[in-house]
């Protein structure tokens, strides 16, 4: 049988550093995807919820403080964290919904307020929680994981701090059209180059900001879509998947890896196999895309990325970019939304911002950003604690 | 009357150990299968296909390559006690070979990035973490071998 539904309309509250309620973005959201499906928030059967962690009981309880912001409808309700794949299960607990038959109109929203600085863990003292230990141990933000891989990538494949610098000129340029970006300027190499190393090897025009920010999607049955619009977009694949044992990559909030003592290693180790899923259940491979849309928290990573959803070999990476594959007019663009460079994250929303470039690139709807022809795009991406997030859609 | 020296104690209760001298990680391996957990892992094996709860502490290699290394040049957040004012510091990721896993750990006070280079042997050392009126906070730390 078919795994794929619609997505009928996108919508987002721009990224920007605003300091309200995230509820407000939420809700923004929610009302431009619904306006774009052309459906009323009263016909939405269930709302899916990403959580945020940053701003309490309610955060907790995500999809219920949207919906009661948009007005209680009496719709069915979930909310789900899985950190920065969120969105994808949301998306997915929305998915299996509308696939078991059990409604025809779905509402996916993420929504976050995010504080200045760093991410640190919530407060209190808890030696059992492994992110909290990360900080107080060793003071491992998240940009000191980031700084590992990048210099893994320079000794595995000479990778060089002024392939990153490109990583972030590029997607800046093509974040410079995207009305929800929140940072819309021209970088240049030396800009990065100038700019304070945070976690050697990597600059802060390397690593993306926290962003307040919100998106939503309103997924359908094929059978709804079909008598509601004559461009559907549809969802053919989504994977939000965990690690096989033994993980060998070290993960952020972990003090080390799995062992592989005593084990043999999975057949694809866990970053490739983000992608895998979502391309088997399409029943498509890289070489099929139009463009993607990866998650890119450092400029380095943004080239790993390539490799794990197979656009190129380990190692191909830097080259794909120098040649301009990568870039808008290339031959597979990456981040034509301008990435997380030009946003930051909004933690719960990202995945589902990830759909809405895809829906609208897919639609012919992406403005200076288009990519041209575009009929099948790929979004990946990867929430700590081992969340795994991947969406393809196709026209 | 000399001022009494300060109390030393671990940061973190039975994650490492310097009884008998050199200073040991202090993991878990599962009495079934034999894989290893950094740290210690202690009610039940995580490999999917084993499934033992019988899980013995040991002692971790002392010495391993560096797999990758980066640094703080800002002081991290609480929880992290941050010296004042703040000096940078390295941290690395060292791939253990007997034991098939890697493990982080601050690099020792003093070494910088531009000291380390990937592949080179590291060696585990005991050093302070932080200081407050109950003494000096010692951690688990990496330096070139």
């Amino acid at each position: 049988m078919s795994h794929e539904v619609a997505v009928l309309g996108a919508g987002m509250h721009p990224w920007g550093k605003w300091g309200r309620n995230f509820v407000e973005y939420g809700v923004h959201a929610a009302r431009a995807a619904l306006a774009e499906a052309g459906l009323a928030w009263t016909d939405v059967q269930f709302l899916a919820g990403g959580d945020t962690m940053r701003n309490g009981y309610p955060g907790y309880v995500a999809g219920a403080s949207i919906a009661q912001a948009l007005g209680w409808s009496g719709a069915q309700v979930a909310s789900t964290y899985g950190a920065c794949a969120t969105g994808a299960q949301a998306i997915d607990v929305a998915r299996a919904r509308i696939l078991a038959g059990l409604c025809d109109v779905a509402l996916v929203v993420g929504a976050d307020t995010t504080p200045k600085g760093f991410f640190a863990p919530t407060g209190g003292v808890r030696q059992q929680d492994p992110d909290w230990l990360r900080f107080r141990l060793l003071g491992a933000t998240n940009p000191v994981y980031f700084g590992l891989y990048a210099r893994r990538r320079m000794a595995l494949y000479g990778a060089t701090p002024a392939d990153f610098a490109k990583v972030k000129v590029k997607n800046a340029r093509h974040g410079l059209g995207n009305p929800n970006a929140r940072y819309r300027k021209a970088v240049r190499e030396d800009d990065v180059a100038a700019s304070p190393v945070v976690s050697d090897p990597l600059r802060l025009l390397d690593i993306c900001a926290t962003s307040d920010g919100g998106a939503a999607v309103v997924l359908t049955s094929l059978a709804f879509a079909r008598r509601h619009t004559t461009q559907p977009v549809r969802l053919a694949g989504v994977s939000a998947v965990t690690p096989r044992y033994p993980n060998t990559v070290i993960e952020m909030p972990n003090f080390a890896t799995d062992s592989a003592v005593g084990v043999s290693l999975p057949d694809v180790p866990f970053r490739d196999s983000i992608a895998r899923g979502a391309y088997e259940q399409a029943g498509l491979g890289p070489e099929d895309l139009d463009l993607a849309e990866v998650y890119d928290l450092s400029t380095a990573l943004e080239l790993d990325w390539y490799e794990n959803i197979g656009l190129c070999k380990p190692g191909g990476a830097e080259q794909m970019l120098r040649d301009g594959a990568t870039t808008l007019g290339g031959r597979i663009p990456v981040n034509a939304s301008g990435g997380l460079a030009s946003f930051g994250e909004a933690v719960p929303a990202q995945a589902i911002a990830q759909v809405c470039e895809l829906t609208w690139q897919l639609r012919g709807r992406a403005e200076a950003r288009q990519v041209e022809g575009a009929r099948v795009g790929l979004a990946v991406n990867q929430g700590l604690f081992g969340h795994g997030s991947s969406l393809l859609l196709r026209t | 009357m000399p001022t009494p020296l300060p109390v030393r104690q671990p940061a973190i209760e039975g994650w490492f150990t310097q009884d008998g001298g050199a200073p040991r990680l202090l993991g878990s391996r599962c009495t079934a299968c034999g894989t290893i957990f950094f740290p210690k892992e202690t009610f039940a094996c995580r490999n999917p296909e084993c499934g033992s709860d019988t899980l013995d502490e040991i002692p971790l290699s002392r010495h391993g390559t560096l797999w990758s290394f980066t640094d703080n040049r800002y002081p991290p957040p609480p929880p992290f006690v941050a010296s004042d004012p703040f000096e940078p510091y390295a941290i690395a990721a060292v791939e253990l070979a007997a034991e098939k896993m890697v493990v982080l750990g601050q690099v020792a006070k003093g070494v910088t990035t531009e000291q380390l280079a990937v592949g080179m042997e590291m060696e585990l050392i005991i050093e302070a973490l932080f200081e407050d009126e109950s003494g000096i906070h010692e951690i688990w730390k990496w330096r070139p071998a």
